[in-house]
């Protein structure tokens, strides 16, 4: 918190080392002592957070909050068995005091961790803002107020508006008993705006964010504060005039962009090696068969510059990557991580995440994403005679041994004879994941990726993701309103 | 090795006085007023797939949030660091940070003379959640599992049974004199079969069990079992035409529209104007049956403390009971400090404090008073309908109470359950929704915070083939 401005943030590695006092022997001897009782393998997952985030509000800078947070998880896996402990204290004795806690899962002859760390070579996908968490409030604080102004100057009918600036700086250190070691420093940051609209007797809400592993200067443009508040107001004020979505299968084309969120859900959590390793997804067993139309091909790739999912290295230090899920249709691969490589003989994907220090790693998407197709946008949606046009969304879920799935729009808008016509109220769409997109009958090419806002729950745990998808249509989905 | 056991400061840490001390310097350093909270919890969870331990977890951690004004500027910060240097750190952090923040007339601590505590025992906490041994926590995680595989040959994969316990304590204290803490204990057993159909199509559903005592826990063995029965009465789910029917919502799901209906008269939402029942309270909102309680003070019939019972809120106001909704009127909104004073009115002590930023507005043991009708008298009556077990997604938008979400349950024919019941969609409005409850179970049980018996709601539409 207190670091001056003007030193350079300090290497990752470093940072562990010098602020903690951890030293590579520390490090040697916590592992040793995680394999006192014999398992397979160990890890140290070193975890410093420090976030600050600033909210305005009625026009009043209301709100200032910083948060420090650090601590040590420490993992021992024997067979298919996870014995975990964490401290938040990083004293000598606690990390081995945890080391022992862990150990207790396995129960044979002590093993030896490999001497001599091997440093994972790092991929550099995101700047380290300089001077930490000495910010330069003044720059954030403007970014909201801007979009404060932004939002109450776009219609005398917008009565609320708030908006909030988060940051957050994450430093992990990782170090393995097969001698992995990797180290990384992840800025995180976020803008959002959120509004009440009204109207008579009606009320409404529009929001919108934007945000990724990137500094000040990614706020322009689409994420400039103007046009995160314009999208929100914008939203909150059509939803004045919306008539009930209606209800039932029909054709449905997803906008570009954030819509990929079907894809995160319908597949996405279905392929997380975990799932299949213990047969409980509806995906299990279908690699090589196809579960989409051939004009699908949807990966997820951990390694774009700046996005909110992607990640230097997985919360295991293994290097992330981009990794074919569905090849024009065909099932290609799962999501692994080190356990469920290691069980499966599968090649890892560097999807190991994890929420916190005090969470287990599990297989994770990063940015999943459909590619573009041939079509163009504007043919897909004359080729519809009635059916959905949904381009916004908030949240989905997913149950992953049924396959079913569902995703909610905050933007639709009916389409008759391949116009769009009046916007609808929310409405929550359904489907099943391993059939849902064998009704891709055409797929845009203008693929997007979202703005940078979201957040995926699995177990409990919340990690950033992105999703992205170009202009689809589905043949056939259904749609859960109230209306005809 | 001895360092293992030493266990330094963890002990014997006074948190009063930790927390005390923290608000002190926040005075010296020149803030206004202040408050202080300091949480400290320890867990262990075991899961067992396929009758063998799949994980094992042990830990514990602190935090200590504050929350410093100057005169009416506010600002916060946390830390996991308890350190006098990570304390230090923490003061300079927050108001460095309250300088940057701008005047809210609305801000600030309670007045004096609103601070308190409920007296006497509430029977948060019990040490027996940890007494059980290592291995006879891993026999409870395996002997739910056991049952739920053993109950029938569909019963062929498992996500696993699992034991977890855990205790927390929590202080408060602040400028104004209020200092305060308690203890909770939890334990909690559960247990999650995976089903195959004929055709392959495999369901997966679950059960649990989670208590402040562990003799209240139940036992493995019914746990299992009931996770058996639910997984299976899933297989052979199909879809439904899109239909206006009764919509019965069982007690695991009606409970989450309880929950909406307390989000929608929190007063974040109702100085906002973001809700559907801003500006209603004395109105009818609800069908006369309708009676909503928040007892944040309540005991169980066991005689421990409820799930959502604590001595003080938030802010250090005495938890107390109170009437949302009576025979269909909102009579109260919930309320914290900040949002009472921007409605002009008293808070109702609903300030809910994590350790980070403003106190939000959190609800006790809140419930839905029970009827008359058992569940089954409540089915009996629908000649076609449906009875909604679980729901999915995020569909409900309480600022115009578009309500829409993914179900699955059991097809109601003729006032009998029959087959399963998959990928559609309920749909309707809150504020219609809460009119057109028509039958209200008489199976209250608390499970967690938030209870509800069995509901009927007439008038929703189904979204399905």
């Amino acid at each position: 918190m207190t670091n001056p401005t003007a030193s350079p943030v300090l290497h990752h590695k470093r940072y562990f080392f010098e602020k903690f006092g951890i030293t590579e022997r520390l490090l040697e001897r916590c592992l040793g002592e995680a394999l006192s009782a014999g398992g397979d393998y160990a890890d140290l997952y070193f975890e410093s957070v420090m976030a600050t985030s600033l909210g305005v509000d009625e026009q009043i800078v209301k709100s200032a909050s910083q948060g420090t947070s650090a601590g040590c998880g420490i993992r021992v896996l024997s067979g298919e068995r996870t014995g975990y402990a964490y401290t938040d204290n990083l004293s000598p004795e606690r990390l081995l005091h945890a080391a022992r806690t862990a150990a207790l899962i396995a129960s044979g002859p002590a093993k030896q961790p490999v001497q001599g760390f091997i440093e994972t070579p790092s991929a550099n996908l995101y700047p380290v803002p300089l001077g930490g968490f000495d910010l330069d409030l003044a720059a954030r604080l403007e970014l909201i107020l801007r979009a404060d102004r932004a939002a109450r100057a776009f219609d005398p009918r917008i009565v609320q508006v708030r908006a909030g600036y988060s940051e957050e700086l994450r430093r992990i250190l990782i170090a393995a008993s097969d001698g992995a070691f990797a180290s990384d420093t992840q800025p995180l940051c976020r803008l959002n705006v959120y509004v009440i609209a009204k109207q008579d007797a009606i009320t409404t809400r529009g929001s919108a964010g934007g945000g990724g592993r990137a500094g000040l200067e990614q706020f322009t443009g689409s994420k400039s504060p103007e046009h995160l508040a314009q999208e929100a107001a914008r939203g909150a004020i059509l939803q004045l005039g919306a008539v009930p979505a209606p209800a039932g299968e029909m054709q449905v084309i997803l906008g570009p962009g954030w819509p990929g969120i079907l894809l995160h859900e319908a597949v996405g959590h279905g392929l997380e090696a975990d799932f299949n390793r213990k047969k409980t997804s509806a995906f299990a067993g279908l690699i090589g068969q196809s579960v989409a139309s051939s004009k699908v091909t949807v990966v997820d790739n951990g390694t774009m510059a700046g996005r909110r999912g992607s990640l230097n290295v997985d919360d295991e230090g293994s290097s992330t990557q981009e990794t074919v899920l569905i090849e024009n249709g065909i099932l290609r691969g799962y999501l692994t991580d080190k356990l469920s490589a290691r069980l499966t003989g599968a090649a890892n994907t560097g999807s190991g995440r994890r929420e916190s220090y005090q969470c287990i790693p599990m297989p994770r998407m990063t940015n999943t994403y459909m590619l573009s197709g041939e079509d163009a946008p504007e043919d897909i949606l004359r080729s519809v005679k009635r059916g959905l046009y949904a381009v916004n969304f908030g949240g989905g879920q997913v149950d992953i041994t049924n396959g079913k799935f569902v995703f909610s729009a905050s933007e639709a808008y009916l389409i008759e004879d391949g116009k769009i016509t009046a916007p609808v109220r929310d409405a929550t769409l359904i489907g099943n994941g391993p059939e849902a997109l064998k009704y891709v009958s055409k797929v845009g090419n203008d693929l997007k990726l979202d703005e940078g806002i979201g957040t995926c729950g699995k177990d409990g745990q919340s990690v950033p993701v992105g999703v992205g998808m170009p202009t689809i249509k589905l043949d056939k989905m259904t749609v859960g309103g109230t209306g005809k | 090795m001895p360092e293992a056991t030493a266990q330094p400061d963890m002990i014997d840490l006074d948190l009063e006085s930790m927390a005390a001390d923290v608000v002190a310097q926040a005075m010296k350093a020149g803030a206004s007023d202040a408050e202080a909270v300091v949480q400290e919890g320890d867990e262990f969870s075991v899961s067992v797939r396929m009758g063998q331990v799949e994980t094992l977890k042990e830990s514990g951690s602190r935090g200590l949030g504050l929350r410093v004004f100057m005169g009416k500027r506010s600002a916060s910060a946390s830390t996991s660091d308890l350190t006098a240097e990570g304390i230090r750190q923490l003061v300079e952090g927050a108001m460095a940070l309250a300088k940057v923040t701008e005047e809210d007339p609305f801000t600030g601590l309670p007045e004096t003379n609103e601070f308190g505590s409920v007296g006497g025992d509430l029977h948060l906490y019990y040490e027996d959640v940890y007494s059980l041994p290592g291995a006879e926590r891993i026999e409870w995680a395996r002997r739910a599992e056991a049952a739920a595989l053993a109950a029938d040959p569909r019963i062929t994969n498992s996500d696993g049974g699992s034991f977890d316990a855990a205790t927390g304590r929590k202080v408060l204290a602040n400028s104004r004199g209020f200092v305060g803490g308690y203890r909770t204990s939890y334990a909690g057993v559960s247990a999650a079969p995976l089903a195959v159909d004929a055709n392959g199509h495999m369901q997966r559903d679950g059960w649990w069990s989670s208590a402040r005592r562990l003799a209240d826990l139940a036992t493995p063995e019914s746990i299992g079992q009931e996770a058996a029965r639910r997984t299976l009465r899933r297989l052979g789910a199909r879809r439904v035409p899109t239909q206006r029917v009764p919509i019965v919502f069982a007690p695991e799901v009606a409970r989450s529209l309880i929950g909406s209906v307390f989000e929608a008269a929190s007063g974040d939402a109702i100085w906002r104007h973001a809700s559907f029942l801003a500006g209603k309270l004395g109105e009818q909102i609800a069908a006369s049956s309708l009676t909503i309680i928040d007892d944040n003070i309540m005991m169980l019939p066991t005689g421990v403390g409820g799930f959502g019972t604590s001595p003080f809120d938030g802010e250090g106001l005495p938890s107390r009971r109170t009437v949302v909704v009576e025979n269909g009127v909102l009579r109260n909104y919930l309320l914290n400090t900040y949002t009472a004073r921007k409605l002009g009115m008293q808070s109702t002590h609903n300030a809910a404090r994590g350790l980070a930023g403003t106190p939000g507005i959190g609800c006790g043991n809140l419930y839905l008073e029970p009827g008359t009708l058992t569940p089954d008298e409540i089915i009996a009556a629908i000649p076609a309908g449906l009875y909604v077990t679980s729901l999915m997604g995020f569909g409900v938008n309480v600022v115009t109470g578009d309500y829409s979400r993914g179900a699955t349950g059991l097809w109601i024919d003729s006032g009998k359950l029959t087959h399963a019941v998959e990928e559609i969609t309920v749909a309707g409005n809150l504020a219609e929704m809460l009119n057109n409850v028509t039958a209200i179970g008489n199976d209250l049980v608390f499970r967690g915070s938030v209870a509800s018996p069995t509901l009927r709601i007439d008038g929703m539409t189904i979204a399905g083939a």
